[in-house]
């Protein structure tokens, strides 16, 4: 069973806050839940299906489910870290095509900021009882930044990627997060200023790296029969695919990400090619993640991504693939650490005719969104799909 | 050499791994190799992450290795070089890279074992330029 064509996206909102002092963490997913469903034009009470990822209060859905007074005769908490939520998303398509639910409500909500939490630097063990890795990794110091750069050191070796080819995926996202009000850092940054910025974990500095933000969003996925009576324009899922690429048990290949695998699966169930594409939000925890995840979506050769992302190739309007256009993870919000679900949202934008007109992709009638979630360089998920305007 | 500075955690020991640290204090490295597929791997499991034959045994590594990937992490109170490194016996393992100047690292490099202390447990095996 395929699910192109089975569910649509009919609601999304993005929280505006990037710092969550006075609001809690259940507050920030329900003001997110409420925005999203009266923005597909539906009730709390429509909702039959609830999704959720490690960022929800409590174990699994169930505190969000009580916290927002729903009655989902479907829930799927499945956590691959920032990647989730595009997961969902897919999951929710499924749930609907089997007729589990019809109306899915997608949450996400993060207060890092608002926590003090020591986000990207220092590593961080996950308490309970430990992981079979954790031994072997948690006390030599993996941290969030220096695990991915060591893919991009890779990158470097195998393929002569430079720091200034990565600076350009910086470049690009600041261009278009000067148009986006709510963007944490909307200043316009130059290939120079990022590879001078200060080194962080060799070779990627600090403008390489994402946001910390607090916030949140959430995704309304509802059964076509739902979304021909609803007012917004429709965007129709037509592809997804989902993978968790690891160490392999020591076949450890730095080079590639799970989009290989992801992207593929998600590709052929939409029946479209990368060529195709005219939009693309790309999960965007540090430079190194767009320019590995478009090789391996198949937007260029893998080792070309350098050359590909180079020269204002990702900037809408001179580029030939926009991508990011609300300013991304590296500008605009990361919300909880955790970027997926902002990913889905511009994408949606685009392809209703409702982002930023100076970022606005012309005749935007697909699009594609892309996560990775939890280590690049440890083990990760991947998470893609594939959305039309119909 | 700024790395010794740093403190290190205490590997957190599993029934499963007891062996590996138990030999790590003698100063041996220990890789899991699988008799029925004839792979090694890394982190050790009883079971086989290539074919899941139970038939899996311990082997010590001859300490002999290269670079694969590293990064020194700058943005820490002692600077570290975090690294994956390729073992003479096939598997590439998360380690350190220590004792060296961490600007003259490179992909590839040849590197030899050596252990330093954790704090309250055993050490743990790390690299040194060959």
């Amino acid at each position: 069973m395929s699910i192109k064509g089975k569910a649509y996206i009919a609601g999304i909102y993005e929280h505006p806050t990037r710092l969550a002092k006075d609001i809690s963490l259940a507050q920030i997913h329900a003001q997110c839940a409420k925005g999203a469903l009266e923005d597909a034009g539906l009730t709390k009470d429509d909702v039959d299906g609830y999704f959720c990822a490690g960022d929800a209060p409590g174990l699994g859905p169930m505190s969000m489910v009580e916290y927002m007074g729903l009655k989902p005769r479907h829930v799927d908490s499945t956590d691959t870290g920032g990647s989730s939520y595009v997961l969902h998303v897919g999951h929710a398509a499924e749930a609907i095509a089997a007729g589990k639910c019809k109306v899915a409500l997608i949450t996400l909500a993060g207060r890092p900021r608002a926590e003090g939490m020591a986000t990207g630097t220092v590593p961080r063990s996950r308490g309970g009882t430990p992981t079979p890795d954790e031994p072997f990794e948690f006390p030599y110091g993996p941290t969030v930044v220096n695990m991915y750069a060591m893919c991009a050191m890779r990158h470097m070796y195998e393929f002569g990627t430079t720091s200034e080819q990565l600076a350009w995926i910086k470049v690009a996202a600041s261009h278009h997060a000067q148009h986006n009000p709510h963007a944490l850092l909307r200043d316009v940054v130059t290939v120079e200023e990022v590879v001078n910025s200060p080194m962080i974990s060799d070779p990627l500095h600090r403008l390489d790296c994402c946001v910390i933000t607090d916030g949140g969003g959430a995704i309304v996925v509802v059964a076509p029969e739902i979304a021909a009576k609803l007012k917004r324009p429709k965007v129709k899922l037509i592809g997804a695919g989902e993978f968790i690429k690891t160490q392999m048990g020591g076949k450890v290949d730095l080079t590639y990400s799970g989009a290989r695998v992801s992207g593929a699966a998600a590709f052929a169930e939409a029946g479209v090619k990368p060529a195709d594409i005219k939009y693309a939000s790309i999960y965007d925890s540090f430079t190194i993640t767009v320019l590995m995840q478009l090789e391996d979506l198949g937007f260029c050769e893998k080792g070309k991504g350098g050359a590909f992302v180079a020269d204002g190739n990702l900037i809408a309007g001179t580029g030939k693939l926009p991508f990011n256009t609300d300013g991304g993870g590296l500008c605009s919000n990361h919300p909880g650490n955790r970027g997926g679900l902002t990913k889905v949202l511009e994408a949606v934008r685009q392809l209703r005719g409702e982002a930023h007109p100076a970022v606005q992709v012309k005749n935007c009638n697909l699009a594609v969104a892309h996560g990775t979630g939890g280590s690049l360089g440890l083990r990760h998920g991947s998470a893609t799909v594939i959305l039309e305007r119909e | 050499m700024a790395a010794q500075e740093r403190k290190l955690p205490a590997p957190a020991v599993s029934q499963e791994t007891q062996a590996y640290w138990d030999a790590a204090a003698k100063g041996k490295l220990l890789v899991r190799k699988c008799t029925g597929c004839g792979q090694a791997h890394h982190y050790p499991r009883t079971i086989c992450p290539f074919c899941f034959s139970d038939k899996t045994e311990w082997i010590e590594a001859s300490g002999k290795g290269t670079i694969y990937s590293y990064s020194v992490m700058r943005r820490a109170p002692v600077p570290y070089a975090m690294a994956y490194v390729t073992l003479a016996e096939g598997p590439r393992m998360v380690t350190n890279i220590v004792d060296c100047d961490f600007d003259k690292l490179k992909c590839e490099q040849a590197v030899k074992l050596v252990f330093k202390p954790t704090d309250g447990g055993p050490p743990l095996p790390m690299f040194t330029p060959a």
